[in-house]
């Protein structure tokens, strides 16, 4: 996939012309100062060569008119870039809404995607053409970086955390990947393929490409009895933690009085660390996971919760806040 | 006619390893620094070769991540960071402002020992197993899983820490307590005032560096859970505090560079350098500001959006102390008397290459970009830009103007010239595709690569051979100057400083008689014992080549 413009990676995603743009934004101001500079160096440089031995320079202490117009105009156009850059950082960092949502899970030193119908790729990802599209980024030893040059985004995967990413392909193609935050002796060859698919050839790849692929959610309501998850987390709300029907998304009423919405980091931390939020009306009982559960594993128990969405909320018994918002 | 000097005042081993003298301090560490110069370049050499194919051409996977550490411990901690402040700082500051020696002769020495022993932990480091973490050690990478000899290196950077505050602390004392009658704070030479800004990073931040690899090193040695997830800890914060200190340390690495450049402008112009005031504010801004810019190497790990709006915008302003520097130089050169003599040709080569590396900083700082071009070769083109660029060519332009005054002796002026341009053009020529290899995509610390980056990575590898030999050509002449070469005199530019004002070589005590400065600086039109043609007026342009 090598673009036939020299200097940029093919364009197939909505960031790509952003970020390319900014790029010649940038690039104009600072070629016009590099070469303004250099080519003042290079004249006076021949103009005030030394002519006799003994001669010296004439004397100019300074000028403060002039002094306060290089530091006036360059903050300006700095200012410039860091406006522009921050809105499309902002972008970058605010996920749209109805996204298609893929876990992506780093190890040393391979990717693991899995679709939401819990088909799992490595060093491959599938995605289709016009549709927003946000990854998950989980790690199983250190820290990783999810970059494809194509769509000019990357971002850090975290042990410890989730971090997620977005972007809407625009091109159908497959574009190279890489792991671009160094991770140990293969870093390099932590690289892979996405493909960008129309949408009826990404459908039809998920239907044919099954290959025994449980469902993540029936996995993980299976891990939700193994590790006697269901003996605290009843349904309907009368055992000793609260359902967690309708959990996910909604927002979550804390012992402090905050709130907190219920995403796939809170629910990630509730698990490893259960202390460090306490749903309000609810006691510290719960044990840590922590070393006990594999990031798959945990994406599992995401996707089994997650798949609780539409059941009703218990009227007692949940940790779901009051739709009006009461503090 | 020989005279005693601090060269042959004392002779034998003893008489340098226990020296107090700052003079001859600065030349054990130029000895050192170059050792560790040496080993960097060794290890960069091998980096070059093995990417000139795709598939790598030279050494495992394994290996290859222990040459790109190695390289970048070996250079920041041993060899950048002291490089200019210990050897040109070491020796001049004393005789700039007409001191006898550093306030602490003793404490200067103790700096030198305490970098030694850092410096043998970590070549043992080197020698048994070598180290792959990547000079940042970032956790949990370098505190659970890296198999190579983390502990041994961590241990050294930490020790050689206190050699940078135990310097840095000797400069700010000394610049406070010992400037010669006469010798205000607004008559210091640039190199001074740049010095005195370094030196406050060295203090302020090293400790923090120190701690950080300490924590790390706790980590892996005892499993306490500072940076690893598994052990309740968290891997960013360990980012945070090693930025805290690595992001200053550029400009411990750049601010000397930027003294040397501010020296050898005027008196190559011959005039008094523009906006003396500006470019001395401007170290102290960049030291201050400089620090509160960190986090502008982490947008992408999930920080808070709030805080990567906050060191962007911060990174900008810290970019403009820089630009006022550049401005100031430049408009220094109009209307000068120039010469074309080597250390000139060092100093507007700096500014050539800086400007290039402080303005692919502002690419890098802009947030929306970085998304696409962190942790890229473009990354890496940069900072050498500013730190080779910068930092080296700032070194070696300091040691050629300060050669004759070190050993008495000048070297060779057309080969040194012809070395200056051999390292300009070897040097853009190895890292300028880089900026290229970046935007296309490719990522840092690589073993092997996409076809498709082939091109740029051989034009990359072509030029490190010529930047290669435009190091040895310097290291070469210069050591036969100290024997060969002619005489200098004690001002061969001659220049304004007081350091200029002393035999060359100086003698032990620096002055014979304690120095009153009466002038301000480089004050060319004032000065008749420079034996110049005071006040003259400029010469009609266009009178032909000479």
């Amino acid at each position: 996939m090598q673009s036939q413009l020299p200097f940029y990676p093919e364009q197939a995603s909505n960031f790509a012309p952003q970020v390319d743009a900014l790029m010649l934004f940038i690039t104009a101001i600072c070629v016009f100062f590099a070469v303004a500079i250099t080519a003042v160096i290079v004249i006076f440089f021949f103009k005030f060569h030394r002519k006799q031995p003994n001669a010296v320079g004439i004397a100019f202490h300074g000028d403060s008119r002039l002094e306060a117009a290089w530091i006036i105009v360059p903050l300006i156009l700095a200012m410039a870039m860091f406006g522009w850059g921050a809105v499309v950082y902002v972008d970058y960092r605010h996920t749209p809404q109805d996204t298609l949502d893929v876990y992506v899970i780093a190890k040393q030193w391979m990717w693991k995607a899995q679709q939401p119908n819990g088909i799992k790729e490595i060093n491959e990802l599938h995605v289709p053409v016009g549709r927003n599209v946000r990854l998950v980024l989980a790690s199983e030893d250190v820290i990783h970086d999810f970059f494809v040059p194509a769509f000019r985004v990357k971002m850090d995967v975290v042990p410890g955390h989730y971090n997620t990413m977005w972007f809407r392909p625009t091109k159908p193609g497959r574009y190279h990947f890489f792991c671009s935050q160094y991770c140990g002796t293969n870093h390099a060859l932590m690289a892979g393929w996405v493909t960008v698919m129309e949408p009826s050839d990404y459908a039809a790849w998920l239907s044919g490409s099954s290959g025994g692929n449980a469902n993540p959610a029936v996995a993980g309501e299976k891990l939700f009895a193994e590790m006697a998850c269901i003996t605290c987390h009843l349904a309907d709300g009368a055992g000793r933690a609260p359902s967690l029907n309708g959990l996910y998304g909604s927002k979550v009423l804390l012992a402090d009085g905050s709130t907190v919405t219920a995403d796939e980091g809170y629910i990630r931390e509730s698990i490893l660390q259960p202390n460090a939020k306490i749903v309000a009306r609810y006691l510290p009982l719960m044990p840590s996971f922590q070393g006990q559960l594999t990031e798959e594993q945990i994406v599992a128990l995401i996707a089994y919760i997650k798949s609780l969405q539409s059941l009703p909320v218990p009227a007692k018994g949940a940790g779901v806040a009051p739709p009006t918002g009461k503090k | 006619m020989p005279h005693e000097d601090y060269l042959n005042a004392e002779y034998g081993l003893r008489s340098w390893l226990l020296t107090t003298d700052h003079k001859r301090i600065a030349l054990l560490w130029l000895g050192s620094v170059t050792f560790f110069f040496f080993i960097g370049g060794l290890f960069a050499t091998m980096i070059r070769i093995h990417l000139l194919t795709p598939t790598g051409a030279l050494v495992t996977p394994e290996t290859y991540n222990k040459l790109f550490t190695m390289h970048g411990v070996a250079m920041v901690f041993f060899f950048l960071i002291p490089s200019i402040p210990a050897v040109l700082g070491n020796f001049l500051i004393p005789l700039m402002i007409g001191a006898k020696d550093l306030a602490f002769p003793k404490i200067n020495l103790l700096s030198w020992y305490i970098y030694m022993i850092g410096g043998c932990f970590v070549l043992y480091s080197f020698g048994t197993g070598g180290l792959d973490t990547g000079w940042t050690f970032y956790t949990p990478l370098s505190s659970v899983y890296s198999n190579s000899a983390v502990t041994p290196a961590v241990i050294g950077i930490f020790i050689n820490g206190f050699s940078s505050i135990l310097t840095g602390l000797n400069f700010i004392v000394t610049i406070h307590t010992m400037r010669a009658p006469g010798m205000t704070w607004f008559r210091l030479p640039l190199f001074a005032w740049a010095h005195y800004a370094t030196s406050l990073v060295m203090v302020l931040g090293t400790p923090v560096i120190a701690i950080t690899l300490l924590l790390a090193g706790l980590e892996r040695m005892f499993h306490l859970g500072f940076f690893n997830p598994a052990l309740g800890g968290d891997p960013i914060l360990f980012q945070h505090l090693f930025w805290f200190y690595s992001h200053p340390a550029v400009y411990i690495m750049v601010l000397p560079a930027m003294g040397v450049v501010s020296e050898i402008i005027p008196t190559f112009a011959r005039k008094p350098i523009f906006g003396y005031s500006f470019i001395a504010g401007s170290s102290i801004a960049i030291a201050v500001i400089g620090f509160l810019v960190w986090a502008h190497h982490m947008f992408v790990t999930g920080e808070s959006t709030y805080a990567a709006l906050t060191f962007s915008f911060l990174s900008y302003l810290v970019a403009i102390p820089s630009a006022v520097k550049v401005f100031n130089w430049t408009s220094t050169l109009y209307k000068g008397s120039i010469s074309w003599d080597t250390p000139m040709l060092y100093a507007l080569g700096f500014i050539g290459l800086f400007v290039i590396g402080g303005l692919t900083g502002l690419f890098l700082a802009c947030l929306g970009l970085d998304i696409h071009i962190h942790d890229t070769y473009f990354v890496v083109a940069h900072f050498h830009y500013i730190m080779v660029g910068g930092a080296v060519m700032g070194y070696v332009g300091g040691l050629h103007f300060w050669w004759p005054k070190i050993t008495g002796r000048l070297y060779p002026e057309a080969l040194s010239r012809a070395a200056a341009v051999t390292l300009f053009v070897g040097f853009n020529l190895t890292f300028f595709p880089q900026f290229i290899l970046g935007y296309l995509g490719m990522p840092r610390r690589y073993h092997t690569y996409p076809p498709e980056f082939q091109v740029l990575n051989v034009l990359s590898t072509a030029g490190a051979s010529i930047l290669a030999l435009g190091y040895l050509l310097p290291m070469m002449y210069l050591t036969w100057s100290m024997r060969y070469g002619k005489v200098a005199g004690q001002n061969p530019w001659p220049a304004t400083g007081l350091e200029w004002k002393t035999d060359s070589p100086p003698p032990t005590e620096n002055f014979h008689v304690t120095p009153e400065v009466t002038w301000e600086p480089y004050d060319y039109q004032n000065r008749p014992d420079l034996g110049l043609a005071a006040g003259a007026k400029p010469l009609a342009p266009a009178q032909g080549d000479d």
